[in-house]
């Protein structure tokens, strides 16, 4: 019966593979809109305007203290509501950019904060302007801290996208879901679901903690 | 979208709110207890001089990282009736959760423990401390101390984590939300009801955290 089930695994391979190009697709998009938000919103939490720094940190904790299923829910049911129009790839993709955003806003500002103040003020002295002190002094050196929390949050995203499938986008998880149904081996078909996403997952967690070990040792050179 | 908010239905429904949010404390509780305890272990053996103990607890540790909370959950719901074990919803959830977050707490502790000097542990082999005894009062009350923040944090995506055992319909705060969509097709008032209850315990476990920073006990030793 095994060897039937995994033979009869093997050829829905092709479906699988058509869950993993949805899962990138998802998570690729989302990964994208994501650092572009959370890198401008990380900024703008690391400057001086107080109100602006506000609502961000309210929506950074909105974000951080609910479910992401519960926030996909809302995108989902409640947005048509208001007038908005959403199919279940769209408002994966929204929920899953937002989640991101929000997170990588954190650790922007956070990275930005920890760039000594001196290197500001020097930048000021010499007559630069806000932009280029950002581009030029304060971005790159803030890299160091950003950049392997930065790839341990797209592990972290790509994961969290297989909880997209609750809405009926299929991903790999899906897949796996309507598959066990068809064949009642769960180890087996999990596996196989587990499998393909360690295979996206883990080399990101290896560069994450590669550039980890790599930024510390250049700290201490400095 | 928000002009014909139903409170009313809201409160009619807070019985099942109220019963729902304690079923969430009570299943990330015990969730959190089991994966503090698999985490100390994973940790232990995954730091031990012997291979046949360091390679399988990191297999487990680096399996669990690569892979979504969801994709386990179904691989255990799935998996282990076809294996005959029959068990009831919630112990499959609270498994899943308890070795997923296991998996995350070994990762925490190792770092603490790593972080205390090699100095100390020397110091206790030197004063004819066993293993245990120097795990039990040197290495764990310090390593345990420094790590009380990253821990809560933990503690947080526990929390939100276990809002994905509703797909396994667990009654839970989600699966409230749920309900009350599918009963009355008010997803506005089903889900941000839900958020709210989720934002009280993010609050709690956020303020409990900041307080835990200030308060040396927390820092030196239990």
């Amino acid at each position: 019966m095994w060897s039937f089930y995994f033979h009869e695994l093997m050829r829905s391979l092709p479906f699988f593979m058509k869950g993993v190009w949805m899962t990138v697709a998802v998570a690729g998009l989302s990964l994208i809109a994501g650092t572009v938000v959370g890198f401008i919103c990380g900024i703008i939490r690391a400057g001086r305007n107080k109100i602006l720094r506000a609502v961000i940190g309210v929506w950074v904790d909105i974000v951080r203290g609910t479910p992401f299923l519960v926030q996909i829910f809302i995108i989902f049911f409640i947005l048509p509501g208001a007038g908005i129009e959403l199919d279940a790839f769209s408002a994966a993709v929204i929920a899953l950019s937002n989640l991101t955003a929000s997170f990588i806003c954190e650790i922007v500002a956070g990275g930005i904060l920890s760039v000594p103040k001196g290197q500001r003020e020097a930048a000021t002295a010499s007559g630069l302007s806000q932009y280029h002190q950002l581009r030029f002094i304060v971005l790159p050196q803030a890299m160091r801290t950003i950049l392997p929390p930065l790839v341990g949050q797209y592990v972290l995203s790509i994961k969290d996208s297989s909880v997209v499938s609750a809405i009926g986008v299929v991903d790999i998880t899906r897949v796996g879901w309507f598959t066990v149904q068809r064949i009642p081996e769960g180890i087996m078909v999990f596996g196989l679901v587990g499998l393909l996403y360690f295979a996206i997952c883990y080399p990101l967690i290896n560069l994450s903690g590669y550039l980890e070990r790599r930024m510390t040792v250049m700290t201490i050179r400095l | 979208m928000l002009e014909n908010f139903n409170f009313r239905v809201i409160w009619e429904y807070m019985p099942l709110y109220g019963q729902c949010f304690f079923a969430t404390l009570w299943l990330s509780a015990l969730s959190l207890l089991g994966a503090v305890l698999v985490g100390i272990l994973a940790c232990g053996m995954r730091l031990s001089q012997s291979r046949l103990l360091s390679w399988p607890a990191g297999i487990y540790i680096e399996s669990i990282r690569s892979t979504p909370l969801l994709a386990q959950l179904y691989f255990f719901y799935f998996g282990l009736p076809s294996l005959g074990i029959m068990l009831p919803e919630w112990v499959t959830g609270v498994f899943a959760l308890t070795l997923n977050s296991g998996a995350y707490y070994a990762e925490i502790i190792r770092s603490g423990i790593q972080a205390i000097h090699f100095g100390q542990i020397e110091a206790g082999i030197s004063s004819g401390l066993s293993y245990f005894q120097r795990m039990r009062y040197i290495v764990l009350p310090q390593a345990l101390g420094m790590t009380v923040r990253p821990m809560l944090g933990q503690a947080i995506v526990l929390v939100k984590d276990s809002s994905l055992l509703s797909l396994i319909s667990i009654m839970e705060l989600t699966r409230a939300g749920q309900l009350l969509t599918s009963e009355r097709f008010m997803p506005a008032e089903g889900f941000l009801t839900t958020a709210a209850f989720y934002l009280v315990i993010y609050y709690l476990l956020k303020a409990f955290s900041n307080w835990s920073e200030k308060r040396l006990i927390f820092k030196e030793a239990f």
